[in-house]
């Protein structure tokens, strides 16, 4: 049963909305108000003159090949990490759905990452990866492969999408097992008297109950791949080598905090945001109507 | 359609003993009832027939073939559960065709045998819903229908009509049992409820505590039980039990209130003084004259046909008994219809007919 309240008057409803709506607007309308503005108008190099440009810094940008670059580069990097978090998420969730000796040390062991800060998880990966003190960098060495991220951008973008993903693994391993643990035991026994080996249940009966939970972390994964992988980028390889590793969130930083380019970066901002959300609409779009039962 | 054989079944779940040795032979299209309160073992039993546990020892033989080592998709059985178990994220057909499309049938092949059991269960129009779209009564039929497009060798069905209300419990109850008829599928049919046992089974399996007490018709187990279990068990309200020893070289038996029934089927075995239960069920007492048994009632329940009382003997003995017609609120004298006296042994609870 809900309670619902019913309040005399509009004074107190407002008054208990406030911090909530402060917060919001203090910290997202403002400054995406700002941004909207700031992406234009153009500075000059020394920051003496601003000018109103309109959508030209828009324009410009859809015509730089460095954009359009680190664009292609998202893409890969997203699709990547998303494919990796949620195929590796998966496994371990089926496995630890088994009854198997220890199985909560095992769930516990796996939720770990998700506590480990994102420039934490990327140190971690340097020591793994580092060609000269990473224990697998040695031995990609040692077996004669010409391993290093620093200089080959194939390599450096693998790591960085190891590293994100490997970040994300947790939070999709505990909504996959949540989702396994709702599927009734029943329907699988059932699927199993009705004759299905365990590799076809699980493609023709567990995978479609569980693909609400795969697609709206889906959504997640590539919003956490487009916004919270600075940290993991920036300490791992910077964008570099060349541009091998840059997405469009390390590019605003790249041209607003290093370059100053203010109007670009804002304007890029902006491209961003239109995509964040274009993306929750999306969810909340099809999440409901993609529940089966 | 084949027989099964259980072997010689127990199963321990750690250091729990839940099944002691079940052994039970059920003839081709015969349909088995294992009926037991809940613990008993009874779900255990038939999951170990269809392969979803594994017995610790013992053997499942079906048409005279061993499939103790089988999984459950090689024993071409087929199973209702209590929860229906449907395929959510599946319409009825695709429900109903899942088993025949994993058998590779012909796409034709499966639509037939899909509207003919969509027919026989009366659910054709529901083929294209998704199990949430249907009702308990509905999802029920969907699941026999999974059962039967199948063409199983075996039916299994697990306390299948617990969740259905108590006017299409009855209803279903009635078709599940014109379907095996006619179907003439060999069937093991688990529950908890004695009337749905008694209704449905050519033969019963009481179980109590992991032993089949007694294994019958319905009626030998109901006019001969084998123990005080399946007395209290089978029949509703339950049989009365009342202590005494018997007397008269074992041709009666005297109450401990000091009442002396005789046996009008012959003397039990023991001779004098042998302690002993009585029982006798409700519906077996009469409302006779004074030199009766005298019952204070405490609660009558009309039926409207008849009454149910439930009431206390002189010593404090607790009895019921199920009278034609109205009967009075305070005290009735009653007496056994003669032949409807059981005799158990009052220590082991056995039944102890007479002679011997």
């Amino acid at each position: 049963m809900r309670k619902k309240v019913i309040f005399r008057g509009v004074a107190l409803p407002y008054l208990l909305l406030v911090p909530q709506l402060a917060v919001t607007i203090v910290f997202f309308f403002w400054p995406a108000g700002m941004a909207v503005w700031q992406s234009t108008l153009r500075q000059d190099a020394f920051g003496l003159r601003t000018e109103f440009v309109a959508f030209e810094n828009f324009l410009d940008l859809f015509g730089d090949a460095l954009y359009l670059n680190a664009a292609w580069n998202t893409v890969i990097f997203s699709s990547s990490v998303a494919a990796l978090a949620l195929g590796a998420a998966l496994f371990l969730a089926v496995q630890a759905d088994k009854h198997i000796r220890g199985a909560g040390l095992y769930k516990t062991l796996l939720i770990w990452p998700y506590a480990v800060a994102p420039a934490l998880a990327a140190v971690l990966w340097l020591f793994i990866f580092h060609p000269s003190i990473g224990l697998v960098g040695r031995a990609f060495g040692a077996i004669g492969i010409d391993w290093d991220y620093r200089v080959n951008g194939g390599q450096a973008m693998t790591m960085v999408v190891i590293a994100a993903a490997w970040k994300q693994v947790s939070y999709n391993f505990i909504f996959f097992l949540a989702g396994l643990q709702s599927i009734p035991t029943s329907v699988l026994e059932a699927a199993a008297i009705d004759g299905a080996r365990p590799f076809r249940r699980f493609w023709t009966v567990i995978f479609p109950l569980l693909s609400p939970t795969a697609f709206f972390l889906l959504v997640v994964n590539l919003v956490y791949a487009f916004f919270d992988t600075f940290g993991v980028i920036h300490a791992l390889t910077r964008g570099g080598p060349g541009n091998a590793t840059e997405t469009l969130i390390y590019k605003v930083y790249v041209d607003g905090v290093q370059n100053l380019n203010f109007g670009s970066s804002a304007a890029q901002s902006v491209i961003l945001m239109v995509i964040v959300i274009a993306l929750t609409a999306i969810q909340f779009r099809f999440i409901e109507r993609r529940v089966h039962y | 359609m084949a027989s099964l054989d259980i072997k010689g079944v127990q199963k321990s779940f750690g250091a729990t003993r839940v099944l002691h040795g079940i052994d039970l032979a059920i003839a081709d299209g015969e349909m088995v009832v294992i009926v037991g309160a809940s613990g008993c073992g009874k779900s255990t039993l038939l999951r170990i027939v269809a392969g979803l546990e594994t017995p610790t020892s013992g053997q499942v033989m079906i048409d005279g073939l061993d499939v103790t080592p089988l999984e459950p998709a090689d024993r071409d059985i087929a199973m209702v559960f209590q929860t229906y178990a449907l395929y959510p994220h599946m319409t009825v057909f695709d429900n109903m065709a899942y088993g025949l499309k994993i058998r590779g049938l012909p796409k034709a092949e499966i639509r037939q045998r899909v509207q003919e059991a969509a027919e026989l269960l009366s659910i054709g129009q529901l083929l294209e819903r998704k199990p949430r779209q249907l009702s308990g009564g509905q999802r029920q039929r969907v699941a026999m229908g999974r059962a039967i497009v199948r063409h199983p060798k075996l039916f299994l069905f697990d306390e299948p009509l617990s969740n259905l209300d108590a006017k299409l419990r009855v209803q279903m109850r009635a078709e599940i049992r014109r379907l095996q008829k006619r179907l003439a599928v060999t069937s093991l049919f688990v529950t908890h409820d004695q009337v749905e046992a008694m209704t449905l089974g050519d033969r019963l399996v009481v179980m109590h505590e992991g032993r089949a007490a007694q294994v019958g018709t319905p009626m030998e187990v109901w006019s001969k039980p084998a123990d005080t279990y399946v007395a209290s068990f089978i029949g509703s309200p339950a049989m009365n039990f009342l202590p005494a020893t018997l007397v008269d070289g074992g041709a009666a038996a005297r109450l401990s209130g000091g009442t002396v029934w005789r046996f009008t089927d012959g003397a039990r075995p023991g001779g004098e003084g042998r302690p002993v239960t009585i029982g006798i069920r409700p519906e077996h007492l009469q409302q006779v004259g004074a030199d009766g048994l005298a019952l204070t009632v405490e609660l009558a329940e009309p039926l409207g046909s008849e009454t149910v009382l439930h009431g206390r003997l002189a010593d404090g003995t607790a009895l019921t008994a199920r009278v034609p017609g109205v009967a009075g609120q305070e005290g009735v004298a009653l007496a056994p219809e003669p032949g409807a006296l059981h005799v158990f042994d009052a220590e082991t609870g056995r039944r102890i007919d007479p002679g011997h």
